[in-house]
């Protein structure tokens, strides 16, 4: 019998070595490439957005001339939507949630909205939106108003905030509902009382990240008719408004090369909006987050 | 100091308010998750009435094997859907090509090599570019990617082009695929992988042949979820692979994606009930039924091949 070759082996696992350097190091650059993207559009956007930036353009309303340019009316116009769409969508979702979680009986019916919830999910935002056009603006007569362009959002963002209260609900321990009907509570009292508080860091995570999503949706919000150009502030929420997706793509759309600047300056803005939402949101998440 | 009797009274009111809580609750939750399934029944009935509209004005077999899509030409307005489907799947081929190889390395780097802090230091980022909205993706497909390409290979790249817009899309995606991915991948156990080891595996090895076929069926539909999301994505292909509607398999050029019509027209003065108006309808509903059929799939898949541990 012939001995061990060594050689042999340690050639052959040189190779085998080497591959998985090489392809570690191949995974690690899809990684680098991620971060590196990012990095190139948010400096991008930074150096650009920094030209207009400054209290006029928080303050004054869009204009043809690109210094004149303001974002006033997209900022309240935003604003004013997630006064719609925050109550209606944690609402929504909330009860979806907690109806799914404690209430419904494991049927047919219960595994169908649950398949409903999570294919809803994946119905693009346009799809939304000619739901919108059609049923609020038109049927319910809404026509192009904050109302409109909120109630389609809701729909829009309720699946992810169903999901994440599910998750939030279904991880409260059992032992803490058993020790509440010990003491004689109801089922709501045991909701009211002892999950929902348990949950709420989660929920609460859940629904702003949601809503982060509405604030920068562009699509469902045109095709309801969002205007892309008003001199005014809407007064309540049966008036028409902007918000700062749509004034930032009728200012990419322009052909004049000042204009881009402008709509970096408005990016900006919504970035810097959305860096605050899911900075609460993680400290939410990691301030409240118990673990049983 | 009130009677024990007016006591015993009032708790057995407050109860009957309490029962009445209890059997009101639940309808009113019921109601709640009611809505979302009236929802896609709203999003069905929407599309078909007005879908069914556009058909009784234009040949529904026109519209399914013309090439030409005109509809804004007065004189004779032509829709063939299928130069909208062309460019939808372009913007979709060119964007999986970006998205898979590196949302999947990027899964395998998470999932099997990098250590706790790595992790820790890249899933937030992966999630920042998951947050971004699509709108600034289209401003920077139009405003850098574009300029760059163009300088870089193709000087005669077109302003508006599917490649830098599929680029984009693609870019949009990876953190979706990877986070999916990487969720299947570690719900491989890890005694198996400890077998492979115990064999003289080296890591890749391990990676490639004991981790992905496990996870196999989370990897893959986590691709066909990401080709249903390129598929329905609107606003960076509206900002930046123009309003062209094209049959072409060229990526220079300037084309139109079924989601891009749809924000086209409505930006228009189409005035409600003209046949453009319906038209975003029977595009609508085309889109509708790819996103949901690759949406199924994904589903199927995961559920249907999932190695049971």
């Amino acid at each position: 019998m012939s001995s061990i070759d060594k050689q042999l082996i340690q050639r052959q696992m040189g190779k085998r070595t080497f591959q998985n350097k090489l392809l570690k190091a191949l995974f690690f650059m899809c990684i680098v490439f991620s971060i590196l993207v990012l990095g190139v559009l948010i400096i991008r956007v930074i150096t650009q957005g920094f030209t207009h930036l400054d209290w006029d353009f928080l303050t004054s309303f869009a204009s043809r001339f690109p210094e004149e340019a303001g974002f006033k009316a997209a900022i309240v116009g935003s604003l004013w939507l997630m006064v719609i769409v925050a109550p209606v969508s944690i609402f929504l979702g909330v009860g979806t949630a907690i109806y799914l979680e404690e209430y419904a009986k494991d049927n047919r019916f219960t595994r169908f909205i649950q398949m409903n919830i999570s294919n809803l999910a994946g119905v693009p935002s346009v799809v939304f939106g000619l739901l919108g056009l059609t049923f609020f603006v038109r049927l319910m007569e809404m026509g192009r108003s904050i109302m409109a362009g909120g109630l389609t959002l809701s729909l829009l963002i309720l699946p992810i905030i169903v999901v994440a209260a599910q998750e939030a609900i279904r991880s409260v321990p059992n032992d803490q509902y058993e020790a509440s009907f010990a003491m004689g509570a109801s089922k709501w009292q045991t909701v009211r009382r002892i999950v929902l508080p348990s949950a709420i860091p989660g929920i609460l995570t859940g629904s702003i990240l949601a809503l982060s999503r509405a604030i920068g949706e562009t699509a469902p919000l045109l095709m309801i008719g969002a205007l892309t150009f008003i001199a005014y502030l809407p007064e309540n929420v049966w008036d028409g408004f902007t918000v700062m997706p749509i004034q930032i793509f009728n200012w990419t759309g322009r052909p004049q090369e000042e204009f881009h600047l402008v709509a970096a300056s408005g990016i900006l803005v919504l970035l810097f909006l959305l860096i605050i939402m899911n900075s609460i949101a993680i400290y939410i998440r990691n301030k409240f987050s118990k673990r049983y | 100091m009130k009677s024990t009797r007016e006591l015993i009274q009032e708790k057995q009111s407050n109860k009957n308010i309490g029962s009445i809580m209890e059997k009101v609750i639940p309808i009113v939750l019921l109601m709640t998750a009611i809505i979302s399934v009236l929802t896609t029944i709203g999003i069905v009935i929407t599309l078909l009435v007005e879908t069914v509209t556009f058909f009784q004005r234009v040949s529904i077999v026109e519209f399914f094997t013309s090439t030409e899509w005109y509809p804004f030409y007065e004189a004779d307005p032509s829709y063939g859907v299928l130069s909208l489907i062309a460019g939808t799947l372009l913007i979709t081929a060119i964007a999986m090509v970006v998205a898979i190889p590196i949302g999947l390395g990027a899964a395998l780097y998470l999932s099997e090599y990098a250590t706790e802090r790595v992790r820790q230091i890249v899933k937030p980022i992966l999630e920042v570019l998951a947050g971004i909205p699509t709108i600034v993706y289209g401003f920077f497909a139009l405003t850098f990617v574009t300029p760059l390409i163009k300088n870089l290979y193709f000087s005669d790249l077109s302003i508006f082009n599917a490649l830098s817009g599929g680029i984009v899309v693609g870019i949009m995606i990876i953190p979706m695929v990877a986070s999916l991915s990487e969720d299947a991948m570690r719900a491989v156990p890890n005694h198996i992988r400890e077998g492979a080891f115990a064999m003289g595996a080296t890591r890749l090895e391990v990676a490639l042949k004991v981790v992905l076929p496990g996870a196999l069926s989370g990897v893959i539909s986590s691709f066909v979820l990401a080709i249903s999301r390129a598929i329905g994505e609107t606003m960076i292909v509206a900002v930046a692979a123009g309003s062209t509607p094209k049959f072409t398999a060229d990526p220079t050029e300037s084309i139109q994606t079924m989601t891009a019509y749809i924000v086209q027209v409505s930006l228009g003065d189409a005035g409600y009930g003209s046949t453009i108006y319906y038209s975003i309808y029977a595009v609508g509903m085309t889109l509708f039924m790819f996103t949901l059929l690759m949406n199924l799939l994904s589903q199927y898949i995961s559920r249907k091949f999932r190695e049971e541990y």
